[in-house]
């Protein structure tokens, strides 16, 4: 097993300085906000996501919690990747992020789409710590869905 | 180095029980596998211990050659099956001091154990000619403690909803220690039952009992132990203990998964209302009711976990064949041996007590802020086992102030050469997240 698939250089750097991290109100007072609390029950890991849209462009996603490196780089990395996107684009890449973290490790990940996520393509090897990663991003999903709107439809299959 | 002399008539330094740890260890297969590479180092058995080919070969002959359901047959094999399975109760019965052999109930587990008589309290507390010890309901009280793990948190809790019962507990100390303060005003006339770890399986703490035994005789209350972490590793006489009830589990003692025991005092199993209804548990039947067979088949519905238990007492002879005082000196030694070695890693924080006085081979830490799951998987990736995460024992991180524990367990044939391979790892963790 080589642990540095798993702990890539990328990971440990969000991990060490996480982008976006607390969470923030919205500027425009007419935004609607949505906030989803995940929990990872096996291990007490913590996060709160939440989104600020007008309907169509996620434009702010702030985050905060406790937890392994996995999880709390996953959350810095889907900051990165979905701040400012649009709904649509978004889901494209939650779906694709689902599916790499659900392909035990067989799944070939999409610089174009995942960015630095494709650096969690190792930790799907891992089935411990795939709901890890996920954390944040079915967290995520969650305050999309409580602000109006929807994401990627995909469930986890691990 | 002075010595020092032990006085005469003292159990002297020599009469400690010793055995052979290296025979031990070739007795457990899989000791042998490696992990990611690296020789197994499994410091994980409060989690589930490891079975000698002494208990997989009982396992499998029984499968092999006496397969045959118990209790229900004349046959050769039926009566071969059913002497096994009792057999296997008396060797449990003899192990704890069991004052007879049907006060050993056969369960799945602890946690069934521990739901079979918060289920009896449950079912008495509906019926008026039950007996009053079982019966519970508003301004009636059930004690526990901090440190339990949750299959002796949440049966109690449930109960208290359904009966309106309140739930009470001990808090724990900064060092880990049961806090015995508040006892009289914990323990008190109001109180019906205190359910209590004996050992901690996240501080390792071994609790002191007697105090809170003495106070329970007092107000008339019934004590139950949660031995789900010290039967494997001390032992064990319920009567010298003088609880009433006391549950373990036997994968942690190197038995089968499958099959645990409850144990309770003769006489109050007697009076304790049936919880699960089906065959073998039945004195008669007929369509409008039917009355209930003696503890233990009383508690035992339905075809048990017979090679399960069988496999047990194999456990159990094996154990008591190396001596339940010369495992409790070996963890001892090792629990020293640890609680010196991880001091000097830098950062280390032990949760529970620091000293190896009162307390298992159960070590729970944090190294600095590195989250339990990044040391545990760069310990795996050295063959290093231990588990991380709250250990089913979530209000024990609470009290501490952490989401989550990295923890080390120890066991017969843990060796300090296991100890300085953790120590190692641990200095590669802080190195890949320094
Ligand atoms: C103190 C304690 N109680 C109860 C249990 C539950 O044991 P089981 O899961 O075998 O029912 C455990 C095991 O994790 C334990 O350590």
């Amino acid at each position: 097993m080589q642990l540095d698939q798993l702990y890539q250089e990328i990971i440990l750097d969000h991990y060490k300085h996480p982008h976006g991290r607390g969470l923030r109100d919205a500027v425009d007072p007419d935004a609607r906000v949505g906030e989803a609390h995940h929990v990872n029950p096996t291990c007490g890991d913590e996060i709160t996501v939440r989104v600020t849209t007008d309907g169509k462009v996620f434009t702010d996603i702030s985050y905060d919690g406790m937890g392994c490196s996995i999880s709390q780089a996953s959350a810095s990395v889907l900051h990165e990747l979905l701040r400012g996107r649009a709904a649509d684009d978004a889901s494209v890449v939650h779906e694709a992020f689902v599916e790499l973290m659900s392909g035990r490790g067989q799944v070939t990940p999409d610089e174009e789409v995942l960015g630095d996520g494709v650096a969690f393509a190792g930790v799907a090897r891992y089935p411990a710590r795939v709901k890890c990663a996920l954390l944040s991003w079915m967290a995520f999903k969650d305050a999309a869905a409580r602000a109006g709107v929807g994401v990627s439809p995909t469930e986890v299959k691990a | 180095m002075t010595t020092i002399a032990i006085p005469e008539g003292m159990p002297q330094y020599d009469d400690v029980p010793r055995f052979d740890v290296a025979a031990v260890r070739a007795d457990f297969p899989i000791l042998d596998r490696e992990v990611n590479g690296h020789r197994l180092v499994y410091l994980d058995s409060a989690n589930t211990a490891h079975k000698p080919r002494q208990v997989l070969d009982v396992l499998a002959e029984h499968y092999a050659m006496h397969n045959a359901n118990v209790s229900r047959s004349v046959h050769t094999l039926g009566t071969e099956a059913t002497e096994a399975y009792e057999g296997a109760r008396a060797k449990v019965a003899a192990f704890i001091n069991a004052p007879s052999v049907d006060e050993v109930v056969f369960t799945k587990n602890s946690t069934e154990a521990i739901n079979i008589v918060a289920y009896a309290f449950s079912n008495a507390s509906l019926r008026p000619d039950a007996d009053p010890r079982f019966r519970l309901g508003p301004g009636d009280e059930v004690v526990i403690s901090e440190m339990e793990h949750h299959s002796n948190i949440v049966p109690w809790q449930l109960l208290c909803e359904r009966t309106g019962a309140t739930l009470r507990w001990f808090p724990v100390t900064e060092q880990g220690r049961l806090d015995e303060s508040g006892l009289d005003g914990l323990v008190t006339e109001r109180t019906k039952i205190v359910s209590l770890v004996h050992t901690s399986n996240i501080l390792g703490t071994v609790n002191a009992t007697s105090r809170i035994t003495q106070r329970v005789r007092e107000v008339g209350a019934l004590l139950l132990l949660d031995c789900s972490q010290s039967v494997p590793h001390m032992p064990m006489d319920v009567v010298d203990y003088d609880a009433d009830f006391i549950v373990f589990t036997g994968h942690k003692m190197c038995g089968p998964t499958g099959v645990g025991v409850l144990w309770g005092r003769g006489e109050l199993l007697a009076a304790m209302p049936p919880v699960f209804g089906g065959g073998s548990m039945i004195e008669t039947v007929s369509m409008a009711r039917s009355t209930f067979a003696a503890p233990p088949a009383r508690f035992e519905a339905g075809t048990p976990p017979i090679a399960e238990a069988v496999a047990l007492g194999a456990a159990v002879d094996y154990l008591s064949g190396v001596g339940m005082r010369a495992i409790q000196w070996h963890e001892k030694e090792l629990t020293a041996y640890a609680l010196d070695a991880l001091a000097t890693v830098p950062g280390l924080r032990i949760f529970g007590p620091n000293v190896p006085v009162g307390r298992g081979g159960t070590i729970s830490f944090a190294l600095g802020d590195i989250h339990p799951h990044d040391v545990g998987q760069v310990l795996d990736s050295l063959g290093v086992q231990v588990r991380v995460g709250h250990h089913c024992a979530k209000p024990v991180c609470s009290r501490f102030g952490v989401p989550a524990m990295t923890r080390a367990s120890f066991y017969l044939y843990t060796t300090t050469e296991e100890i300085d391979a953790l120590v190692a790892g641990l200095e590669q963790v802080r190195k890949v997240f320094d």
